[in-house]
């Protein structure tokens, strides 16, 4: 079959066309990517990893985010429209995060996405929200010294996690620390923003030192540990290493009442994958625990179990999961339907506040980063934690803490 | 002194474990010449049926390694009669076959025991600290150091001093001629690989107190055991305790000093230059070309 010169060039006109028309459909759609809430509908994107190493984790969180949708849905939605999740599996792989993200924001036009858990895949999908000016909500703990305008952080941030936790450490337990970390970006800051801090108290650390992620060999370590005799074992190991660091800590014969290990990342989830036996003994400092008696928490863990499953744990990651979602519903309800677009959102969201299950918290409007308060407990041989230390004050965000010549505000970094 | 003498016997700790993991692969690939990538899957089944044993039937992990070492055996040997029996005229094709084989099995148990991690309970008795030689270690580890010890005499008791085993050296020396003198290669190979998962699945079942349980476990143990084979040499049993005492002791001593981040490099590299100069590994036996 021979094809005419003329039908080729048709075909083709008319294939660009169709192309251009689904491809850039700002061209022809008027408004296109400001009127994101057609039909009582608000769209927002879930990114967290259901497979892949993290799903293990980022399983929760998601879980929290969907409970949060629904409860807000099924109590009328936000001026009456319905928040609708689009749940993507960005299966662990940063690679992965971005192209989603891309997904979600440029062909599911989401107003926002709620997502990820490592600062990997946070990193990953940055550019995204920055080039579409879009908004991202971010649960977890991390280690600061990031300053965007398109990211909502509802974890909390060195200053919050340690400023109470390394002077009570020091007063109860002595001055020499072993710091012990994963080896990546978020031990390494916490590990300095942790030296200033006992550089100021005049403590002392005997021994620093990371493990390659996925580490589970840690004999040599505890022979460290034997000989250096720490006071405190200062832990920023993440993910199944934590469990193994546990439980190799235990079988050693090491005891935690006179060298207990203090971390900034063994939350309840982690304490029920090595067993309450092996954590028992060890500090944890963070916003949030399980046990923390308020209205507010009641109702969030009953409403989880109740929605998940009665064995299942929540912990400081997924109660801002939760709570970031009721934070967006109340940016949005200031808006009329026609204005609902990220921007509109993150202004909207500046300054507000709500009762968390943790207590009151609030975005501070200069940096973008929440108010919080910072606990520090004991985990027990039953897989809970006791909180013994509540922080009296509401702590301010400081993502910059480590470095006093710089500071995050509403208009970017700026060094003095 | 007491620093030298603690960091080798913690060495020999860490050696117990590679070799544990690698025993049941060395087998496999050094009789069988079958590159078994799904040797973690094995481990990390072995270490899910410790879980489930002590999660719903409330056994000790010392009563469960028995059956878990039959359970995850019975699997290896239906894993040979299904796959690997079809594949003997071209080995290279096993690597994509079992690679495929631990990608299922790992969905299969993230889809039935769910992504969360678990965790079996260490022995009552040895959840403790003892002293060897003025040292303290984990009275655990040197269950498991002697667990290696005897699991190693049996293997090697199988091969050299039984029948099978006989059989096992001959098909491996002439595949064809042994055939001819009526040995059964194929239910020897079937037995070989059972064997070999079984090894595997018990050292998941024994690692798994120390170590966390999870569906992507296996992936960091097959190629730990990979260099603890090709550094020993094939068909070496003995090679492989030589190269698993060596980058046991060498992982130990460097972590010490340094850290493990640069013990595990330092490793790799000391195993790439052993290669290069000694391609036949460490200790091969000699054999007749």
């Amino acid at each position: 079959m021979a094809i005419k010169r003329r039908d080729f060039l048709k075909a083709t006109a008319a294939t660009g066309a169709v192309a251009a028309a689904a491809g850039f459909p700002h061209i022809w759609i008027k408004d296109y990517g400001l009127a994101r809430a057609a039909n009582g509908e608000i769209k927002v994107g879930v990114l967290f990893s259901l497979t892949g190493t993290t799903a293990i984790i980022e399983e929760s969180l998601n879980k929290a985010t969907i409970l949060a949708i629904e409860e807000i849905n099924n109590a009328g939605g936000i001026n009456g429209m319905k928040i609708v999740p689009i749940v993507e599996d960005p299966a662990s792989d940063p690679a992965t995060f971005a192209d989603k993200a891309r997904k979600l924001v440029v062909s599911d036009q989401c107003v926002s996405v709620f997502g990820s858990y490592t600062s990997a895949s946070r990193k990953a999908v940055l550019p995204v929200f920055e080039r579409r000016n879009n908004l991202y909500w971010y649960p977890t703990l991390y280690e600061g010294r990031e300053c965007s305008k398109n990211v909502i952080y509802t974890g909390a941030v060195p200053n919050q996690q340690q400023d109470e936790f390394i002077p009570w450490l020091f007063k109860n337990f002595g001055p020499k620390f072993y710091l012990i970390g994963s080896n990546y970006i978020y031990p390494r800051e916490e590990n300095n923003y942790c030296k200033k801090l006992l550089a100021e108290l005049g403590g002392e650390v005997v021994e620093e030192e990371y493990v390659p992620l996925g580490h589970s060999e840690f004999s040599s370590v505890i022979n460290k540990i034997r000989s250096t005799q720490p006071n405190v074992i200062f832990s920023t190991v993440v993910g199944d290493s934590v469990v193994a660091l546990h439980r190799q800590y235990r079988s050693a014969g090491l005891d935690p009442e006179k060298m207990p290990m203090a971390s900034l990342t063994t939350s309840e989830n982690e304490v029920a994958a090595m067993g309450g036996d092996a954590a028992a003994g060890h500090f944890t400092s963070a916003p949030y625990f399980m046990v923390h008696q308020s209205p507010e928490n009641e109702k969030f863990v009953e409403a989880y179990r109740k929605r998940w499953g009665a064995d299942k744990v929540t912990h400081f990651v997924s109660e801002p999961s939760y709570f970031q979602v009721y934070l967006f519903k109340q940016a949005v309800e200031k808006l009329a339907p026609s204005d609902i677009t990220p921007e509109n959102i993150r202004e909207a969201v500046k300054g507000e506040e709500m009762i968390a299950p943790q207590g009151r918290v609030r975005i501070e409007p200069e940096n973008l980063h929440t108010w919080l308060w910072p606990k520090i407990a004991v985990a027990k041989s039953d897989g809970q934690f006791e909180v013994l230390v509540e922080s009296s004050e509401w702590i301010a965000p400081d993502p910059y803490a480590a470095y006093p010549n710089q500071q995050c505000t509403a208009s970017g970094l700026v060094e003095s | 002194m007491d620093i030298v003498l603690q960091q080798l016997i913690t060495g020999l700790g860490i050696a117990a474990v590679l070799l544990l993991v690698a025993l049941g692969l060395a087998i496999i690939y050094g009789t069988m010449g079958v590159i078994n990538l799904a040797h973690g899957e094995f481990v990390m089944l072995g270490a899910y049926g410790a879980w489930v044993l002590n999660a719903y039937f409330g056994l000790g992990l010392l009563a469960s390694l028995p059956l878990v070492f039959l359970g995850v055996a019975i699997l290896g040997w239906l894993v040979e009669k299904g796959v690997i029996r079809h594949l003997y005229e071209r080995p290279l094709d096993t690597i994509l076959a079992t690679w495929g084989i631990g990608v299922m099995l790992q969905q299969i148990v993230r889809l039935t025991a769910g992504g969360e991690l678990r965790y079996v309970q260490m022995p009552a008795a040895l959840g403790h600290s003892t002293t060897i030689l003025g040292v303290d270690v984990s009275a655990y580890r040197v269950f498991i150091f002697l667990t290696v010890v005897v699991l190693f005499a049996v293997t090697w008791l199988l091969m050299y001093r039984t029948t099978l085993g006989m059989k096992l050296r001959a098909i491996v020396q002439d595949r064809s001629i042994a055939n001819c003198f009526g040995i059964n290669s194929g239910r020897v190979f079937g037995l070989t690989f059972a064997y070999g998962a079984g090894l595997a699945g018990l050292a998941g079942a024994l690692v798994a107190p120390l170590k966390s349980v999870s569906p992507e476990m296996g992936t960091g143990y097959v190629v730990d055991a990979f260099f603890v084979v090709v550094l020993g040499g094939v068909q070496s049993l003995f090679g492989t305790v030589g190269s698993a005492f060596l980058l046991g002791e060498l992982t130990g001593v460097i972590a010490y000093i340094r850290n493990d981040t640069i013990a595990k490099a330092l490793v790799l590299l000391a195993i790439v230059v052993l290669i290069r100069f000694r391609p036949q590994g460490l200790f091969a036996v000699r054999v007749r070309s």
